[in-house]
């Protein structure tokens, strides 16, 4: 909402700054955004008067001018072509600032000549765009005045209203706003009733409910020309273009006392008017050059012939005033906000009387409101004012509300007496009676309870004077995460310490690709992008597209992971929390010790087992050779309890990096944190130590089996032997190929062997040996390689 | 005896001329080996008469112990020589650099999340949680937006494509229903997530972050919110002081609604908090609407309390110093490794909450 100094002025009596109306706006939740102050700019400029014109000895297109300062007179070279003698124009000296290359001037040699200073055009000042020729300054002020007393220019408030506050979209509410706050007194404005002389030709009818009244006059005998400067310079200075006189009094009180109006041109109605409700499929041709097609329930004030106007949102064409208008009928009707909405975004038209009226306007002061405009067309335009004609009821919009001032130190902690606050309620308008207080009418879309009673007084009083309070200490936290919570930060920091670069992606993804990942089809109904339209049904995909832009900045390996949800269906909390990892290219850079290698399976089933281990999943976990599409079938796998996935990992499969686009290797982990079972509640205390003092040995075997025998089974096997003696079996070497029958590998481990009470003797260490090899036998098919 | 007398110069000789350790164990068998001089001689002593015996057996002591010593000195000596030599030949260019390492990062947005947790924990909330894709119940109605009000326009939505009404949350405020509904008071939460609009321009993308709090209670009231938040602001930013400004506002979901401003300035690109310079809206808060206590289920006589949210990654960004919204989402590592933050920074109350967690390689 924009408004300037002088018009704020019509409502308000104060003497106080700019800054001080700034900063009281804002503490009183009218927040300034902008204040945009012209005087500033034009600080340094001043009066010039041309003594000579002659021209430039060098350039045809150019004067030398002699321009009297008030001091002395300048040398100045100007190229425009209405300079003449004794005209007084705007002045720069070197060294002011011009506002439109927001440049110091400089003196200058032009053409061989020297200018001591510039003679202004608007565009230059940031005036206006003219650049035709200089300022003429219609002045008696000397020379040297500076400009910015002769233009006097008006300071701007650009306030952000917000949406509950319909009344300050009008100047009169903030001045009210301002009076109660202490910055000066309401001027009293409204015109008194303009006695009728004839009666209205023009009758109205209501015959839709969302027009509770309407207010009408005829006004005859108008000359519509155009406007006052006065009149001019207020709409300007809001940024409205003043159209004509009849115009912009409605424009005027619009934006001044949020009553948005409306005249037709008498004229050209047809009959009398009826405010009702659209035909499916009527058509209207409006101010702003547009034709509207129309459906039922949306509100129009028509005449016998056709609709006249979108009710409360923008006039017709065929009625519109023009300067030829002779006869005109005043509409101050009211609408009800929900309807105005509703039209406007069906038709998805805006104006400055939508904005009000769907934030709602005041509904008590409507017949006030068509007085106020007719005196003022009967002053501007002159003519004879018929008697109003009212339809409809005036409809009462107080509202009274049980109030106990205690409240507002229970709520706020701010300790105002009742006095104070009663005070600050009259002076927004409010009645008080005891503890019944009555809201004024123009407040009646905010103001709803006490709550709202208690926001009125303190934002007055000022939050500056809210106090603030420790919270009350309550039962100490034992732990703010629950353990879900605590998973995914341990996850996170674990993921990170493992190498990997958190990334935080959309929850969105492209709906083609999605269809890779087992897409549940979850669909945004209006995407951002086409690209970003279905839920993810998995974190991959993002990943994969941000592994292949970092591939494309020419990173030669990427380790991203995502903490995130995951979505598998529509209703709210179909979603589940998934860590993902992905490596792709390369391990590292090539270095001298260790020449990096592609990244594999390995790396992959390494990150899902950190993330676990993070989570405190249980150690025992089923590996299986399983894992969804997107993984490659060979070199993928998942980890389970019993039904239950905890994760999957592997290669991505082949064809879907070509779907990305991508052509390294790339593995990812998939952990659901969701799945991993709570820990057992368990003593803190740990379970002693047991080291023995006997050495550890290790005996190391080397088995041939086949090749689509598990290393897990063989690992299982030899550890089932005796799990007290055997502490650890390691794999430290595996073998295909041509030393082996086809079908064959080999598998050398080294069995570390910790005697618990005694040394082992070489009888009893030779069995264990025996009884190794028989059980791996027996479990795998393995035989000892020869 | 005089072949003893003889002998010990001769040795001693000897062991001083040795030049390696070979060397010295060969006079040290020669000598006192199982057929060396001295043994031989030891084995001696039995056929001399007994007052010989014992001078003789003190004289021959005395020179095997001086052999014995001497034998041992040149020995650490030759010892330390021979460690020296090969020492010298011993030399790596310490210059080379270490084998791979790498050092992974948490994103600003998890570490920022974290520091908040810490503070709200210690003012005594607890973390609590709600689903992305919500039902217009909980993410407006309950909140107290009006149908058709244009207060709903204020939150441009994304709507979800089957399921009648349901969007992505706009905001984490839906979590002040859902925690009222399964929980009675006292309640004092905070509930960050992942929020979306539908919006995406050089300051706005279609997701990202808030935080919430709510204190629902019987005594509750604003000065306890002015207080957790000034005290807030300190502790995140980690200044003494945070010049702060309450102002008055409007949010469907609170009455008496504000926002909150700090003092800061913006010079080259640089954010300061300081006062004087100009002011920043950083937050939205105020006392829960009474609707929005009736509507989930609590009596609005009985209850009170406040709510504020705001938003996690612009936080981030003032803290930090990270100049564009978008690049939080575009996980370019060179982004991450540059912003993000090492796994040992973790946020402590003890340590202070940023940077404890050493240098970035």
């Amino acid at each position: 909402m924009k408004f300037s100094l002088s018009w704020l002025k019509n409502y308000l009596d104060t003497t106080a700054s700019v800054n001080e109306i700034a900063d009281t706006l804002t503490a009183i939740g009218l927040e300034v955004e902008e204040i945009e102050d012209k005087a500033t700019a034009l600080q340094g400029f001043i009066v010039g008067e041309i003594k000579t014109v002659e021209k430039h000895p060098n350039a045809d297109k150019l004067n030398l001018l002699t321009v009297w300062t008030g001091k002395e007179a300048l040398q100045i070279v100007c190229g425009a072509p209405n300079c003449k003698v004794g005209m007084k124009g705007v002045l720069a000296l070197p060294g002011t600032n011009i506002p439109k290359f927001n440049e110091v001037l400089q003196k200058g040699v032009i053409r061989g000549i020297e200018s001591q200073g510039m003679m202004c055009a608007e565009d230059e000042l940031c005036l206006g765009e003219d650049h035709t020729g200089i300022i003429e300054l219609d002045t008696d002020a000397p020379a040297g005045t500076p400009f910015v007393d002769v233009l006097k220019p008006d300071v701007v408030f650009d306030v952000n209203v917000t949406p509950n506050r319909g009344d300050c979209f009008g100047v009169k509410g903030i001045a009210h706003d301002l009076a109660a706050a202490g910055l000066g007194t309401l001027k009293q404005t409204d015109a008194a009733p303009v006695k009728g002389t004839f009666k209205s030709p023009v009758s109205v009818t209501i015959t839709t409910p969302d027009c509770p009244v309407f207010v009408g006059r005829c006004i005859k005998g108008v000359r519509n020309g155009e406007s006052p400067d006065w009149l001019k310079q207020k709409l300007l200075s809001v940024g409205l273009r003043p159209i004509s006189a009849l115009v912009d009094v409605t424009n005027y009180f619009n934006i001044g006392e949020c009553r948005p109006l409306h005249v037709f041109d008498a004229d050209k109605l047809t009959g009398n008017i009826t405010v009702r409700s659209a035909k499916d499929g009527e058509k209207i041709q409006t101010l702003d050059d547009k034709e509207y097609t129309l459906s039922d329930g949306m509100v129009v004030v028509a005449d016998d012939k056709n609709a006249q106007s979108i009710a409360g949102i923008m006039g017709g064409i065929d009625t519109a005033v023009s300067k030829e208008t002779q006869n005109v009928f005043l509409e101050a009707a009211f609408f009800e906000p929900l309807s105005i909405a509703k039209t406007g975004r069906a038709l998805n038209v805006e104006s400055d009387s939508r904005s009000r009226f769907e934030r709602g306007v005041d509904a008590m002061a409507t017949v006030q409101g068509n007085e106020n405009a007719t005196q003022m067309i009967l002053d501007l335009c002159g003519g004879e004012a018929s008697e109003l004609v009212i339809a409809g009821q005036v409809p009462d919009k107080t509202r009274v509300i049980a109030f106990d001032f205690g409240l507002v130190e229970k709520l706020c902690g701010i300790d105002l007496s009742e006095n104070q606050s009663t005070a600050i309620l009259e002076k927004l308008g409010f009645v008080v009676d005891g503890t019944q207080i009555t809201v004024p009418a123009w407040r009646y879309n905010d103001v709803f309870g006490p709550n709202d009673i208690v926001e009125e007084i303190v934002r007055i009083a000022g939050y500056d004077k809210l106090p603030a309070l420790p919270m009350r200490s309550s039962d100490i936290v034992i732990s703010t995460l629950t353990p879900t919570q605590k998973r995914e930060v341990a996850v996170r920091r674990a993921l990170a310490s493992a190498g990997l670069c958190q990334a935080v992606t959309w929850s969105f993804m492209d709906s083609t690709l999605a269809d890779l990942f087992n897409s549940k089809k979850v669909m945004i109904q209006n995407p951002i992008a086409s690209d970003l339209n279905e839920m993810r049904p998995s974190l991959i995909p993002n990943l994969l597209s941000a592994a292949k832009r970092n591939l494309d900045r020419g990173q030669t390996g990427v380790q991203l992971f995502e903490v995130g949800p995951e979505f598998f269906g529509v209703q709210p909390g179909q979603q589940r929390m998934v860590a993902c990892a992905v490596r792709a290219g390369t391990t590292h850079d090539r270095h001298w010790d260790d020449k990096g290698r592609s990244v594999d399976c390995f790396d992959a089933k390494s990150d899902a087992l950190v993330g676990l281990a993070a989570a405190e999943a249980p150690a025992n976990a089923q590996i299986y050779k399983q894992a969804p599409a997107w993984y490659h079938p060979g070199r993928s796998g998942s980890l389970t309890l019993g039904k239950n996935v905890l994760a999957h990992f592997g290669e991505i499969h082949p064809k879907i990096l070509a779907a990305f686009g991508i052509k390294v290797p790339v593995v990812a982990c998939e952990i659901y944190l969701d799945n991993i079972p709570m820990p057992k509640a368990k003593s803190k205390t740990q379970k002693p130590l047991k080291a023995s003092n006997l050495m550890p040995l290790s005996r190391d075997f080397a088995f041939v089996m086949d090749t689509k025998v598990e290393a897990a089974k063989l690992l299982s096997a030899i550890h089932s032997v005796d799990k007290e003696l055997i502490q650890d079996v390691r794999i430290f070497d595996v073998y295909e190929g041509d030393k082996l029958p086809a079908g064959k590998k080999s598998l050398a481990v080294e069995v570390v062997i910790q005697p618990t009470e005694k040394t082992l003797t070489d009888e009893e260490i030779d069995s264990l040996s025996r009884r190794i090899v028989a059980c791996v036998n027996k479990n795998t098919g393995a035989e000892l390689r020869s | 005896m005089d072949t003893l007398e003889t002998l010990k110069p001769d040795i001693l000789k000897k062991i001083e001329e040795a030049d390696s350790l070979t060397v010295l164990d060969d006079i040290r068998v020669a000598v006192l080996g199982k057929k060396g001089t001295l043994t031989e001689m030891m084995k001696t002593l039995g056929q001399l008469p007994p007052e010989e015996r014992k001078m003789a057996g003190q004289t021959l002591n005395l020179v095997k112990t001086e052999i014995g010593d001497a034998l041992d000195a040149k020995k650490k000596a030759l010892e330390e020589k021979e460690l020296e030599q090969r020492l010298a030949t011993e030399s790596v260019d310490v210059t080379l650099p270490i084998r791979p390492q790498q050092q992974g990062r948490i994103h600003p947005i998890a570490q920022v999340m974290e520091e908040m947790l810490t503070i709200f924990a210690q003012m005594g909330f607890e973390l609590a949680e709600g689903p992305d894709i919500e039902d217009d119940f909980h993410c407006f109605e309950a909140l107290n937006f009006p149908h058709d009000h244009p207060a709903r326009q204020m939150q441009a939505t994304f709507f979800m494509q089957d399921g009648d009404g349901l969007i992505l949350r706009t905001h984490t405020s839906p979590v002040q229903i859902r925690t009222m509904e399964k929980k009675q008071p006292p309640i004092r939460i905070v509930a960050p997530g992942r929020v979306y609009r539908c919006d995406y321009d050089m300051t706005h993308t279609p997701m990202f972050h808030q935080i919430e709090g709510l204190v629902i209670d019987k005594e509750t009231n604003m000065g306890h919110l002015k207080g957790v938040l000034v005290d807030f602001m300190k502790r995140f930013f980690e200044v003494d002081d945070v010049p702060m400004r309450f102002r008055p506002s409007f949010f469907p979901f609170t009455e008496p609604s504000a926002e909150v401003d700090i003092g800061c300035s913006r010079e080259n690109g640089e954010f300061k908090i300081e006062a004087g310079k100009g002011w920043m809206e950083v937050l939205g808060c105020g006392m829960v609407h009474p609707n929005v206590i009736k509507n989930s289920g609590l009596d609005p006589n009985e209850y009170q309390g406040f709510a504020f949210g705001f938003g996690v990654d612009r936080f981030a960004m003032l803290k930090y110093g990270i100049p564009d919204l978008r690049s939080f989402f575009d996980a370019d590592m060179r982004w991450i490794k540059h912003y993000g933050f090492l796994p040992l920074d973790v946020p402590t109350v003890t340590s202070g909450l940023s940077l404890n967690g050493g240098q970035k390689r």
